[in-house]
């Protein structure tokens, strides 16, 4: 039931982009998508999509989640690929009453798909082969600058690395208690709208006052423990660069000057 | 009223990388009025196995079966299964949602489309079986204690009238008192109402006094299905699984190593009092007549 639902679809697996440090990786990611909007000829596709498709098998994550990513853009694809295909002015290839497809509407909707497609499939690869921690530590490490500012980065990374250590346990905790009440006779599935909305009364509660009460019990242990946030708290797990990590920069940053180079010498 | 278990399997996220075969080949009966311990370490699949008793788990593979019925057959009223095959959760206070005491027990019945004032007079039967008298009836559930809050939650099965009664760990987190009280009042219901009752434990001690038959669960199969004096004569598969027997059982073993000759299946402290008496008393008169 509700146990299937994994946060941040995290697949574990032994590969070389598992092992790479988070923040390289998100550097990576943004290099990444900002390439899928360089590339705009046949040869760039072709880079990118040889690019793309060598870091899918260096990831080791099967294909099949990857795609399974794409299921809730489905429609925006959908929509996207109609418009496209049906307003762009250009040679008429077919025409049907007000309906017409054009050969530049076919070649911008193909390629409006394409990049949306790229845009998920690159995002999605980092969340596969990142731990939501691992990704929240690069984030308080690459933020890190603004505490000049007086942002509070490690606060807003605690907060975050709690959030999500927290969704799974309030999951199992909703389908504990869901099923706990249909041991009694809830039904969570029929009724009208406002019916349904009644029927969730015995869930929310009992987990309003869980989740308060796990709040209260954390806060509790951490000040047992003395935690004051911020400071000069050292980690147990410090990310380090390795040698890895320095070469998956240097290719990144060749694949991005190879999308400079295209773009400019308008390949 | 049976239970039965053909063949069962259940696996978590099949076809991930998360796959985790909970329950592997389960053939279990149930059959009416017996008083059954399901025992297990941690991650055996008790939890997951008793869930299957009610219709809240579907099996991968397999069937179950109530009175000889599939109830994953098409169109079967799960929802009359669920009132006849009441599951006490593990730590149920965590279910209590109402402003009083007397409306959340009345949930269950009226969820079984019972009249208001049927639902009471079921409510106030139910929990003057768990023995929480007309006092408690307008107190938030939130103010009792835990050991209240507890029976309560009993009684918000109870209430339905259910035939079989499948209670996990319901002594989790009381204290050794609050834990014989709901313990004794599990069993006084198996004998007044004649129910069929399925107490989750991992604690051989809890239900070695009172269960009729126990089933130990090891990696999701069943390992043994039996009187509890066979299952403790196992005393060492047992340990291999995490488990152990009651502490009884160790002390006799050691006397009976020591040249005592008791008797090992005891399974209660009175119990091995009297075998180790009348031991005692053999020994001696062995003494005399020589």
């Amino acid at each position: 039931m509700i146990r299937d639902i994994t946060l941040g679809q995290y697949y574990p697996a032994k590969s070389i982009l598992h092992k790479l440090d988070p923040r390289m990786k998100f550097l990576g990611t943004l290099a990444f998508l900002a390439s899928v909007f360089l590339f705009h000829t046949l040869p760039g596709y072709g880079v990118l999509t040889v690019f793309l498709v060598s870091v899918i098998a260096l990831s080791k994550v099967p294909v099949r989640f990857l795609f399974k990513g794409l299921k809730p853009i489905f429609f925006i694809l959908l929509i996207t690929v109609f418009f496209n295909i049906l307003l762009t002015p250009g040679e008429v290839l077919w025409q049907w009453g007000i309906l017409r497809i054009t050969r530049e509407g076919l070649w911008q909707a193909g390629r409006m798909m394409l990049r949306l497609i790229y845009l998920v499939i690159g995002s999605s690869i980092m969340t596969l082969t990142t731990t939501p921690n691992q990704l929240t530590d690069a984030l308080e490490r690459l933020l890190n600058p603004l505490r000049v500012f007086h942002v509070p980065v490690h606060e807003v990374a605690m907060m975050m690395s709690i959030a999500l250590r927290f969704i799974p346990i309030l999951l199992e905790e909703t389908d504990k208690i869901m099923k706990a009440q249909m041991a009694r006779g809830a039904d969570f599935e029929s009724g009208n709208l406002l019916q349904r909305a009644k029927n969730m009364v015995p869930l929310l509660v009992p987990l309003f006052i869980s989740a308060f009460q796990r709040a209260n019990d954390l806060a509790m242990a951490m000040e047992a423990r003395c935690y004051h946030g911020g400071g000069m708290r050292t980690q147990m797990k410090p990310l380090r660069y390795q040698r890895r990590d320095f070469l998956a920069y240097g290719i990144v940053v060749v694949y991005l000057g190879i999308g400079i180079a295209f773009r400019v010498l308008k390949i | 009223m049976s239970i039965e278990l053909k063949n069962v399997t259940y696996t978590y996220s099949p076809g991930t990388a998360y796959e985790i075969h909970a329950l592997s080949q389960v053939n279990l009966t149930i059959p009416d009025g017996e008083f059954i311990g399901v025992i297990g370490h941690t991650g055996s699949g008790k939890s997951t196995l008793i869930q299957h008793f009610n219709g809240l788990m579907k099996p991968t593979e397999g069937e179950v079966l109530y009175n000889g019925e599939n109830i994953w057959r098409e169109s079967y009223p799960l929802g009359k299964l669920r009132s006849q095959v009441g599951l006490v959760f593990q730590y149920p206070e965590h279910q209590l949602f109402e402003t009083d005491v007397l409306t959340d027990v009345c949930f269950g019945p009226k969820n079984q489309g019972l009249s208001e004032e049927e639902a009471r007079k079921q409510a106030a039967s139910a929990l003057a079986l768990v023995g929480m008298g007309e006092a408690y009836y307008q107190k938030s559930p939130f103010e009792l204690s835990g050991g209240q809050k507890k029976r309560v939650a009993i009684a918000g099965v109870l209430a339905m009238n259910p035939k079989i009664l499948v209670l996990d760990e319901p002594t989790a987190g009381l204290d050794p008192k609050g834990r014989d009280e709901i313990l004794e009042q599990i069993s006084r219901l198996h004998k007044e109402r004649g129910i069929s009752i399925v107490l989750v434990s991992h604690s051989m001690e809890d239900i070695a006094r009172y269960v009729q038959r126990i089933i130990v669960m090891d990696q999701g199969r069943v390992a043994f299905n039996d009187a509890p004096r066979e299952i403790f004569s196992h005393y060492k598969e047992l340990e291999a699984m995490g488990l152990s027997a009651p502490q009884i059982t160790y002390i006799l073993q050691a006397l009976r190593e020591k040249g005592l000759d008791v008797d090992l299946r005891a399974m209660t402290v009175e119990e091995a009092k009297e075998s180790i008496l009348e031991a005692l008393q053999k020994r001696r008169l062995g003494e005399d007549g020589r």
